[in-house]
């Protein structure tokens, strides 16, 4: 599998130092290899999704990226310093998905205690306002809701006025409108130059509310680009059409067309320009029941993360009707 | 805000690996703030002083320089000294399943660091553990011991308690439980009997054998010499010192293995 690259769209701040740079970083754990040699730059103030199924390494990476392990080979530099030196300089935070929170403390006191490791932070009242939980202030933390406990941690990671912000699947577990509110804000601090990394198995968020969506698979970065640059990468229409003795090799002839697929009597030619193929059908053929289904970003996410980079119709909503 | 967030070099790492007052103050409050570790620290070893401690029948006998009941409060300021210790240790391995360990390493403090403040922890209550038991001894009025005994035993309850802090993360590592506490309870006032806390154990015994084999007899022994006097036997150093080894070398083993999402 290639990397399909689409750098070059970013607002790169000229002379900037780039907020992550991952270099030819690969990560085995025993026999298994997590990550498989990735290059990725992130500019500051960008909102970078990292998108990619379960186990494809996006932890990990993270992992990588926050200190918290030592990669194989390559380098992991955020902000021009090793990732445990921008920890400790309170340069790098993190909001995790679960977990991470000691149950016999107060939300004050926990945000307290983490306010209390860095050199400087955020008065512990604002950060607790500005994540609307200073009502809970001296409630267990034990006691609080998973939404509550997610707002905590976010609390928590905005303490050190971190440049860079990684989000593990934040929004699992907030309702719609939770959702939006969440990323307005996230929105709203990279407009000051926070720079935002989250992973996520949601394409809809990727698609938007990052910048930039960096495509990630058996620990390889299989494309980059914007939302709309993502879906174009795996662009074109499918056709379904019912034709008995259709002929294939002359259908893939066709011009636009990608692929074509004969199962029983039914026909699937998936191409670039879907007119020209659906006016020979209906001319030249004796085709009927003529469908023609758009391929959304789910289309684009499951090809391009596949083992196999052929383009399939099976995945294809709508077409099986 | 009052950082902006692209002045990087005006970003300062915190001294002395982020230690500081705050985080010790909200430590020391948590573990007060336990009512099980209330109860097996202070209550449990003050009670049990005053009920065996303070029997008439026996309670006045000479023992050493000393009388029985000042006999019984060494060991019961030692049982208090151990199981405050272990639930130090144990802290740290509930903290790591529930996540917060990872947290910490989001953060500036340093392992080191974060290890000292939890020594500090474990050793502030080892010490009030033992105050407690002493100062319900003097109150109670029973307990006779020269001062200077008084004295020793408390420093060495104390201090040879730390042993069981080693005993307490390496249990934490093996198992990883919210509660290792409700475990190690039960298991520590067994070693306590065996090892010779609540009972007197003749030496000569079967019994006597394997006491001296178990992790609480040498610290035990050792807290209780000051009351007899002369030089303490080899055995009880052995004992603590060969338990201490065990103890920590079975944390590191569980630690060093540890390598995933800590």
């Amino acid at each position: 599998m290639t990397q399909t690259s689409l750098s070059g769209t970013a607002g790169s701040a000229a002379g900037a130092v780039p907020a992550v740079q991952i270099a030819g970083v690969t990560k085995d754990f025993g026999s298994v290899h997590a990550v498989r040699g990735i290059d990725l730059t992130l500019d500051q103030g960008e909102i970078v999704a990292f998108l990619g199924p379960n186990g494809a390494g996006k932890t990990t990476t993270i992992d990588l990226v926050l200190g918290l392990s030592n990669p194989t080979t390559g380098s992991v530099q955020v902000l021009g310093l090793e990732p445990r030196q921008a920890i400790a300089r309170g340069l790098v935070s993190a909001v995790m998905q679960t977990g991470g929170l000691l149950k016999d403390l107060t939300v004050r006191e926990t945000v307290q205690y983490t306010a209390s490791l860095f050199a400087d932070s955020t008065p512990v009242d604002e950060v607790l306002a500005r994540a609307g939980i200073e009502g809970l202030a001296d409630r267990k933390v034990g006691k609080c809701s998973g939404g509550e406990q997610q707002r905590l941690r976010f609390a928590m990671a905005l303490l050190s006025d971190p440049a860079l912000l990684l989000l593990d699947e934040p929004t699992t577990g907030m309702d719609v409108e939770g959702r939006r509110a969440f990323w307005s804000a996230i929105r709203a601090d990279a407009e000051k130059g926070r720079t935002v990394l989250f992973a996520t198995h949601y394409l809809e968020e990727a698609d938007q509310y990052a910048d930039r969506i960096v495509l990630i698979s058996h620990g390889r970065i299989v494309a980059d680009g914007t939302g709309s640059q993502i879906k174009a990468l795996a662009a074109g229409r499918t056709v379904r059409a019912t034709l008995p003795d259709a002929d294939p090799r002359r259908l893939s002839e066709l011009a636009g067309v990608e692929s074509v697929d004969v199962r029983g009597d039914a026909i699937y030619i998936h191409a670039k320009d879907t007119d020209e193929v659906a006016r020979h059908l209906l001319t030249q053929t004796t085709a009927h029941d003529l469908e023609i289904t758009a391929r959304g970003l789910e289309d684009a996410f499951l090809s391009l993360t596949g083992d196999d980079h052929d383009i399939t119709p099976t995945a294809t909503e709508g077409v099986s009707a | 805000m009052t950082i902006r967030t692209t002045d990087l070099d005006q970003r300062r790492v915190p001294p002395i690996g982020g230690f500081n007052l705050t985080m010790l103050g909200i430590e020391l409050k948590r573990m007060l703030r336990n009512r099980r570790t209330i109860i097996f620290t202070f209550v449990m070893p003050v009670l049990l002083f005053l009920i065996i401690g303070s029997n008439d029948t026996y309670s006045t006998d000479r023992e050493g320089s000393g009388n029985v009941s000042a006999y019984i409060l060494i060991s019961m300021a030692v049982y208090g000294a151990v199981l405050a210790s272990t639930s130090g240790g144990a802290m740290v391995a509930t903290e790591r399943a529930l996540g917060w360990s990872r947290q910490l390493r989001l953060t500036p403090l340093s392992p080191v660091a974060y290890i000292v403040a939890k020594s500090i922890v474990a050793l502030g209550f080892g010490a009030l553990s033992v105050v407690a038991v002493n100062i319900a001894g003097a109150l109670n009025g029973k307990a006779d011991m020269p001062v200077h005994v008084w004295i020793a035993a408390a420093l060495i309850a104390w201090f040879g308690s730390i042993v069981f802090g080693s005993f307490g993360l390496f249990m934490g590592y093996l198992l990883p439980s919210e509660n290792v506490m409700q475990i190690l309870g039960p298991v520590l006032a067994g070693l306590a009997a065996i090892g010779g806390l609540w009972f007197p154990i003749s030496s000569g015994s079967t019994l006597g054998h394997i006491s001296a084999a178990t992790p609480i007899y040498g610290l035990a022994q050792l807290a209780r010499w000051p009351l007899y006097g002369g030089a303490p036997h080899a055995v009880w150093v052995i004992n603590l010192v060969g338990w201490l080894a065990v103890f920590v070398a079975g944390a590191a083993w569980r630690m060093s293995r540890d390598t995933a999402r800590v």
